[in-house]
């Protein structure tokens, strides 16, 4: 939930940021078109009348602002072609400070106006380019970028089982059978009726480990849970069991969530899930899948640890294992 | 023991390798006594099957003698000592497509289930020996191997009946048998079958046990389709004729009733630069297939007609005639074969004498020679149709 509040707030920040950054477009249109329209006129107004060399300069800033008008209206990416006027502002201010140094009286005084003017504009496109690279930083990868920064992430995912509801229902209640299907987890022990102690394994950071308890459930139906007390990745998740249509098979809905810290545990976190990490779920359910319509979750050659298939790609090769590395086990 | 693998594009390797080893409760280990190098192997030789490996131990095709069970097999349905035919699909026979009987695409038995999700956007059975895409299981071209799920799939064989009888029940003649079944032959049917490799050749035979009036053979192999005429079929050489044409004469110009394509993605075409167009898009992967077969098989049904593809398929394919598909009512179907479907009832006719499987065989090598086994079958010397391997 926290996740999408966060998205939402993130999309209307991104839109805000194209506004403004499309009235700039708008205004550096207007500048360009006069600028190159009556020249003579901006001169005058700046104070640069008297110089021969503003008459080629006027144009050209006119036509710099007709590239950053062009590029601030039609491209969706906001952020560079802001930055472009920021370059453009200091152009700008450059010329026209030395502009001032040169003169004196009125015209002096209608360079300091034009500056002043100018330094605000400045300010404004500066803001507008900061947040719009900000804004698509966060937008990007949400998830991963997410997690490396740290942040909350929610995944789903979802299977259907040829069981009843019921008997799904009381394999996941027995917390103990989560590491089987559950590649992230190393041990759930039940402390007492709705608590338990969860250990992750080496890949999802070492010696992770955090207390958890029930905290909605209805038999057959659904278990809800949450992290307690001070784990390292704070973490809750929902399971429902809802029958199929054709009255065999049981649906598996689940949502997980984590708050996912900043530092060491944070980037082993991010790692572990990986560029998708609704995958590592999916793939969970699978081997849930596996557990309860084939009593075990499957193993090959190629990927002989089961749980830790998607892990090992490229795997090692389709032929049987030596001794020594089925001894070894799947740390090897 | 030995094996045959995968050593990169276009080699394969004789290797030593570590015996197999019981992985998961209902897993048996077999003795290899007969095994076979399939046309769909090809498609793993040259590396269009993406996700194959070095060392990987090929072939899907193999029946022996069950030397070691796990302690989870029920013991009514295998026990050591039996002997066995392998079906290719690995199916666990308790989830949704195996209750469907769609054992080839079974959820359970694929522990890559997710790449190969990403590639079809559902996942596939496990295969023996056919890349890490169906699930990284060594391969049938050995000594021994691993069955997971030694009783669900695995049929057990009385002694009467030889190897050769009924080692293809482990996948081409099913296959075979599964595209002439797909047609819903009816006994005025016309059936032209494109390919006259093994399943092409087990696809005929089907189509005529199931009461096909006319069956034809296509392909550019003469002593693929003089095996073909030998079995009492009509050939076609798309080399020598116009194939539409020739369809059309042999029809009364209807066009075949029903079309089987047994060749898949690596067609060759009698237009040269048609066959260069694909060539090149596929050897440069911006299309996996050459479905020529394909093309021409929908071209050529007769509208209201029936296509059934049993030719392997991996990816995306461009020029799919979907016009003449959609305007002239045709049905397509298709799929890896539901092998465990067809075992039983296929054992029977085979006793009865209604398909000769062995009439395919056309070499018998030690397993030490499947490389040269696999040149001859790829390469069509030797008038090579079907090679089998006796470790």
């Amino acid at each position: 939930m926290t996740q999408l509040a966060t998205r939402e707030a993130a999309q209307a920040r991104q839109e805000d940021v194209r506004r403004r950054g499309r009235r700039l477009g708008w205004m550096s249109l207007g500048l360009g078109v006069a600028q190159l329209a009556a020249p003579d006129t901006v001169r005058r107004i700046s104070g640069v009348d008297d110089s021969s060399a503003s008459r080629t300069v006027v144009p050209l800033v006119g036509a710099r602002e007709l590239v950053h008008a062009a590029g601030l209206l039609t491209s969706r990416r906001k952020g560079i072609w802001a930055w472009t006027r920021v370059m453009g502002d200091a152009m700008d201010l450059a010329s026209l400070g030395v502009a001032i140094a040169h003169r004196g009286g009125r015209r002096r005084r209608r360079l300091v106006g034009v500056t002043a003017a100018i330094v605000g504009i400045t300010v404004v496109d500066l803001l507008t380019a900061v947040q719009a690279t900000r804004v698509r930083r966060i937008s990007s990868a949400p998830a991963v970028r997410g997690l490396r920064e740290g942040g909350s992430m929610e995944l789903t995912a979802t299977t259907t089982i040829r069981k009843p509801p019921l008997e799904v229902y009381a394999f996941w209640r027995d917390l103990d059978n989560l590491p089987t299907f559950m590649a992230h987890l190393e041990e759930v022990r039940a402390t007492g009726d709705r608590t338990s102690h969860w250990s992750a394994s080496a890949p999802f950071g070492k010696n992770v480990e955090w207390d958890a308890e029930i905290i909605d459930e209805a038999t057959g139906e659904r278990i809800a849970w949450r992290s307690t007390g001070n784990a390292a990745v704070p973490n809750a998740g929902t399971v429902r069991f809802v029958p199929a249509p054709g009255g065999v098979s049981t649906e598996v809905h689940v949502v997980m969530s984590y708050d996912v810290p900043g530092g060491a545990v944070g980037k082993a976190v991010a790692r572990y899930f990986g560029e998708e990490p609704h995958q590592q779920l999916d793939d969970d359910l699978r081997r849930l899948k596996q557990a309860l319509e084939t009593g075990q979750v499957v193993r090959s050659e190629g990927a002989p640890w089961g749980k830790r298939a998607r892990k090992e790609f490229p795997q090692r090769p389709a032929q049987p294992l030596s001794d020594s590395e089925l001894s070894k086990g799947p740390q090897a | 023991m030995r094996a045959n693998t995968w050593a990169g594009r276009n080699k394969v390797k004789v290797r030593d390798v570590p015996d197999p080893k019981i992985l998961n409760d209902r897993d048996a280990i077999v003795r290899i006594t007969s095994t076979a190098i399939c046309g769909s192997d090809l498609h793993l030789l040259d590396g269009y099957v993406p996700t194959m490996q070095d060392g990987d131990i090929m072939g899907h095709e193999f029946m022996g003698e069950v030397v070691e069970v796990g302690r989870g097999v029920d013991p009514d349905r295998v026990r050591v000592g039996d002997r066995i035919v392998v079906p290719f699909p690995i199916a666990c026979g308790a989830c949704g497509a195996c209750a469907a009987k769609l054992y080839s695409c079974c959820e359970n038995s694929n522990p890559n289930a997710g790449i190969a999700e990403k590639m079809f956007g559902h996942p596939v059975a496990g295969i023996f020996g056919y890349s890490h895409l169906t699930g990284g299981f060594a391969g049938g071209q050995a000594q021994y191997a691993r069955v997971p799920f030694a009783d669900v799939g695995p049929l057990k064989i009385e002694p009467d009946l030889t190897d050769e009888q009924v080692l293809f029940l482990s996948d081409i003649l099913p296959t075979g048998y599964m595209g002439a079944e797909m047609c819903d032959i009816q006994p005025s049917d016309v059936v032209a079958v494109w390919g006259a490799g093994p399943v092409g050749q087990f696809a005929m035979d089907s189509a005529r046990v199931l009461g096909a009036a006319k069956v034809i053979a296509i392909d550019k192999e003469p002593y693929r389709l003089q095996m073909a005429e030998r079995a009492g079929h009509t050939p076609v050489n798309f080399e020598e004729v116009d194939v539409r044409s020739r369809l059309l004469e042999l029809t009364g110009g209807r066009g075949p009733d029903k079309c089987i394509d047994a060749v898949g993605m690596e067609a060759s075409h009698g237009s040269a630069h048609v066959h260069a167009y694909d060539r090149i898009k596929q050897a440069v992967r911006s299309e996996t297939e050459r479905p020529h077969a394909l093309r021409q098989a929908i071209l050529s049904c007769r509208s209201g007609g029936i296509v059934s593809v049993i030719g392997v398929y991996g990816g995306f394919l461009d020029k799919f005639p979907a016009g003449a598909w959609m305007n002239r009512a045709l049905t397509l179907r298709t799929g890896q074969c539901h092998v465990q479907r067809y075992m039983k009832p296929l054992l029977q006719r085979i006793e009865r004498g209604e398909i000769d499987p062995t009439r395919v065989i056309t070499h018998t090598l030690p397993l030490d020679q499947a490389e040269r086994g696999f040149e001859i079958f790829k390469n069509k010397q030797d008038n090579c149709e079907k090679v089998v391997l006796k470790p």
